[in-house]
């Protein structure tokens, strides 16, 4: 019996909707491997790019071990980008491919990642906010239809824990410290948080990516879900170390069981995805100078694994 | 179309890695990374697959070397497994009274 174009597109559906997981060599529509493509990139570009602005404070961290512990996050966020970069890869993009788009800015990452680490205290902010965001965005990823992402994000969130937990210690820390050190975590907190809630995307209504993303379940809740969940837990958070919330319309509503919450700067988040956030200009040239500057060692370890190569293969001559 | 890429822009090649957790346990495949040759891959692995503590063994494998079944023939490929139903121990009809078997 032939399989018709449509009874491709049909079988595929059907395996989504009975949760059966894709994996790289099925059949798969091209626009679920375009979206794939450009989802899983990005989210990978998100990490790399991500490790600069906590990367910017690895050498003042207060204390040997919140340096030890902000190295180690750091290089799991690298970690991350790769287990990401290898998800994407059996979609059929290269790597080289993957990076060519970043440094062209024709590729976007997440745009929280362009704001400034001014202080000690964003390291908590970023690590318990961010971090935390994150985290709510990806468990749901882990039953994402598409295996490869999906075992990507298992290995991610059993990283990730940690992160937010140092993050959170630290804010704790300063709110339970000296005057100076409780102002420098709630103003922190003030420039955190709203770029924090603005990573869950635009509003559901004015999301046009979203329908598609989750009849193919590679998006499993929407935006407007997950913002109220890390809302409703994260004031909570806040309440327990003495922290404010810079929310003045921040306000538990008891019939519907969460938290209401202001409105968005929704100019600043467009803004800031468009390109002109404060940071976006630093960030994206930090990782064209990576790329350029390393090329040396790139092409250096090419040449010396051919060098040994020929040396093993002489000595295998020699000994004959 | 990857290949000739790769020799075109000097791209490092693309290894698969797998890594046995624990000394009695299989290897199992963690992910994939591009290094020069293989004993970069395994340092690679190493500091990017086993940072908890996970693996007591990696070994890595160039992708282009992986060969797979094509998921499309799974129906015909496995068919002949799909009607033996006498391979599973539930098959067999015994009494109760039978003990350690």
């Amino acid at each position: 019996m032939p399989m018709t174009a449509q009874s491709f597109e049909q079988h595929f559906q059907d395996k989504i909707d009975n949760e059966i997981t894709i994996e790289p060599r099925d059949w798969m529509p091209d626009d679920y491997r375009k979206t794939l493509i450009r989802q899983i990139s990005q989210h990978a570009h998100s990490e790399i790019v991500g490790m600069l602005p906590e990367g910017n404070w690895i050498t003042r961290a207060p204390s040997l071990r919140r340096k030890a512990v902000l190295l180690a996050k750091v290089q799991d966020e690298g970690g991350h980008g790769l287990y990401l970069y290898s998800a994407a890869e059996t979609l059929g993009i290269t790597r080289d491919e993957m990076l060519a788009q970043l440094h062209s800015g024709k590729a976007k990452y997440s745009s929280i990642f362009n704001y400034p680490t001014l202080t000690w205290a964003d390291m908590g902010a970023v690590g318990w906010l961010v971090d935390g965001a994150a985290i709510m965005n990806q468990v749901p990823l882990c039953r994402t239809s598409y295996g490869p992402y999906a075992r990507a994000m298992v290995r991610v969130c059993k990283e990730e824990s940690f992160h937010q937990r140092q993050g959170f210690e630290i804010m704790m820390r300063l709110a339970e410290g000296t005057e100076v050190q409780k102002k420098m975590a709630q103003d922190a907190l003030n420039r955190w948080w709203w770029p924090s809630i603005m990573m869950f995307g635009p509003k559901d209504d004015d999301s046009a990516h979203s329908a598609q993303s989750m009849a193919w379940r590679i998006k499993r809740f929407s935006n407007d879900e997950l913002r109220q969940k890390f809302i409703d837990v994260t004031v909570e958070q806040a309440k327990l170390i003495g922290l404010t919330i810079p929310d003045p319309d921040l306000k538990w509503n008891e019939e519907k069981g969460h938290y209401d919450f202001g409105e968005i700067n929704w100019d600043e988040f467009w803004n800031v995805v468009k390109g002109n956030g404060p940071c976006n200009k630093e960030r994206l040239t930090a990782r064209q100078n990576a790329w350029n500057n390393g090329a040396w060692v790139r092409e250096a370890a090419l040449a010396y694994s051919e060098k040994r190569k020929q040396r093993a293969e002489k000595q295998a001559v020699d000994a004959a | 179309m990857s290949a000739q890429n790769n020799k075109a822009q000097n791209e490092w090649p693309l290894w698969e890695v797998f890594i046995r957790s624990k000394a009695g346990l299989d290897h199992k495949h963690a992910g994939s990374l591009h290094a020069a040759d293989a004993q970069m891959a395994i340092e690679n692995a190493r500091d990017v697959y086993t940072r908890r503590m996970e693996g007591v063994s990696i070994w890595v494998v160039e992708s282009k070397y992986i060969h797979a079944s094509n998921p499309d023939d799974a129906a015909s490929f496995y068919e002949p497994a799909n009607d033996k139903i006498y391979r599973h121990p539930t098959f067999y009809n015994l009494p109760d009274e039978l003990t350690h078997m």
